[in-house]
């Protein structure tokens, strides 16, 4: 039996009716077309399906669709502001912390989380804060480097 | 996943209806972050979810300090980790929570849920069980308040009957001097789940350096969190010297009994594991202590 679901996503408003053991990832992949949300695990442990909802790093897989109700949700694709990059996506691109590219929207929000609550991060604050993210490809050196010269830490 | 209902009560007393109209048939969600992995696994096919989010008033810290803490079963792991009360007067609860998941997790995983899913390594469950927490409980009969320890009955399972539902977490005022401390060890360096875990609430008298109490739970082995009593027996009422540490860590090993395999280590590992945590626990406690005369 669908629900209608209510969300603020990157903001702009939707009206989605879903069934309720819908996650919120496939709610944004399927039904809005947001496919920078990933699904890696489906488990809640990867991080690749990390969304802000209310500004707070959640891992969307594991929220059921009517949960999110009410939310303002920001994904990989609300991040840019009128073709410009944030400074976490330069940082990213500048610090060659992408290869594959499947961990890195999951990153970039779960960094723009950290940054918005603590702007100036240690590097032990910044390892400590992306453990949910998992990358198979980078071994993590490039990413640390790019979130703490986004925050300004370093250039 | 296999379909459901999805259910949103509005109020206390509409979530306990539901409950208890469904009975086994239903389950109840918080943050979901154990549920809806089950859920998915197949281990559990609810046929009516229950939503309790929407109820007011559960998801708040109180801190009294003539009455204690009230921690409302909604409060998000990660609020517990960020509390400033808590971690002003029950910093090993922020503690234990700090340990839990992965900051994603935290902020929508909640202190009711991991009790209610009761598992044996249960961050908070552990340094809840060492501040001889208690739990608040409301069902079609009304509510009722039972220790902690007598709420965690098995492996995954609890004292809630049908019907009924967490709704608080209440902690006692902690006597002067008391210390928490907490280690959980993991087979990866950074998230997991534990293979171990010890927590231990010390009071110390400051003056002459004896221990007035101790608890001591230890998780992952046995069905439930447990105490340590023989190893609390031989600190109680002694000075923490290497003597009595080395003794109180072979007594905990002996308390502790995990099955003889299981994912994560063997019960062989897990006892020795036991031993050697308690005893940094302890040594923690001893170099964390003022000395005498300050």
């Amino acid at each position: 039996m669908r629900q209608l679901l209510r969300l603020r996503v990157n903001g702009e408003d939707h009206e989605v009716w879903v069934e309720p053991w819908k996650s919120l990832a496939d709610v944004l992949r399927e039904d809005l077309n947001l496919t920078g949300v990933k699904i890696g695990c489906n488990e809640g442990q990867c991080g690749s399906c990390t969304v802000l909802i209310d500004g707070k790093p959640v891992k969307s897989c594991l929220v059921l669709a009517p949960r999110a109700t009410g939310k303002e949700i920001l994904t990989i694709e609300g991040l840019a502001k009128d073709g410009k990059l944030h400074p976490l996506q330069e940082a990213f691109v500048k610090h060659f912390a992408v290869q594959c590219g499947f961990c890195t929207p999951g990153f970039i929000l779960a960094a723009k989380g950290l940054l918005d609550e603590n702007p100036h991060p240690t590097e032990e604050e910044v390892r400590k804060w992306l453990a949910g993210n998992l990358c198979r490809c980078t071994g993590y050196v490039k990413i640390i480097e790019a979130v703490l010269s986004a925050a300004g830490s370093r250039p | 996943m296999k379909p459901f209902q999805y259910l949103s009560p509005a109020s206390i007393s509409e979530a306990v209806s539901l409950l208890k109209e469904y009975g086994q048939e239903a389950k109840v969600i918080a943050g979901g972050t154990d549920l809806v992995v089950q859920m998915r696994k197949g281990s559990l096919s609810p046929r009516y979810v229950v939503d309790i989010n929407g109820i007011p008033g559960l998801d708040t810290i109180r801190y009294d300090p003539v009455r204690g803490l009230t921690i409302g079963a909604l409060t998000t792991v990660r609020a517990l980790e960020k509390s400033a009360d808590l971690r002003q007067q029950y910093p090993l609860i922020s503690l234990a929570a700090s340990k839990l998941g992965s900051v994603a997790i935290r902020n929508v995983a909640t202190v009711g849920g991991n009790l209610c899913n009761a598992m044996p390594i249960a961050d908070t469950a552990q340094a809840l069980l060492a501040l001889s927490a208690k739990v608040r409980i409301t069902g079609p009969e009304g509510d009722r308040v039972i220790p902690l320890e007598d709420f965690l009955i098995g492996h995954g399972k609890t004292a809630l009957g049908t019907g009924e539902l967490l709704r608080e977490v209440q902690v006692p005022v902690l006597a002067p001097h008391t210390k928490g401390f907490y280690l959980k060890q993991t087979i990866r360096g950074s998230i997991d789940l534990a293979i171990v875990n010890v927590a231990v609430a010390i009071t110390v008298d400051p003056g002459d350096a004896v221990c007035k109490d101790i608890r001591i739970v230890l998780g992952s082995v046995a069905p439930t969190p447990i105490r340590a009593r023989k190893a609390e027996d031989v600190v109680r009422g002694k000075r923490l010297d290497e003597d009595v540490i080395g003794k109180a860590a072979q007594l905990a090993s002996e308390d502790a009994h995990p099955r003889p395999g299981s994912i994560r280590a063997s019960g062989e590992y897990k006892k020795e594991m036991v031993l050697v945590l308690t005893g940094q626990l302890l040594r923690e406690a001893v170099s964390s202590a003022p000395s005498r005369g300050e």
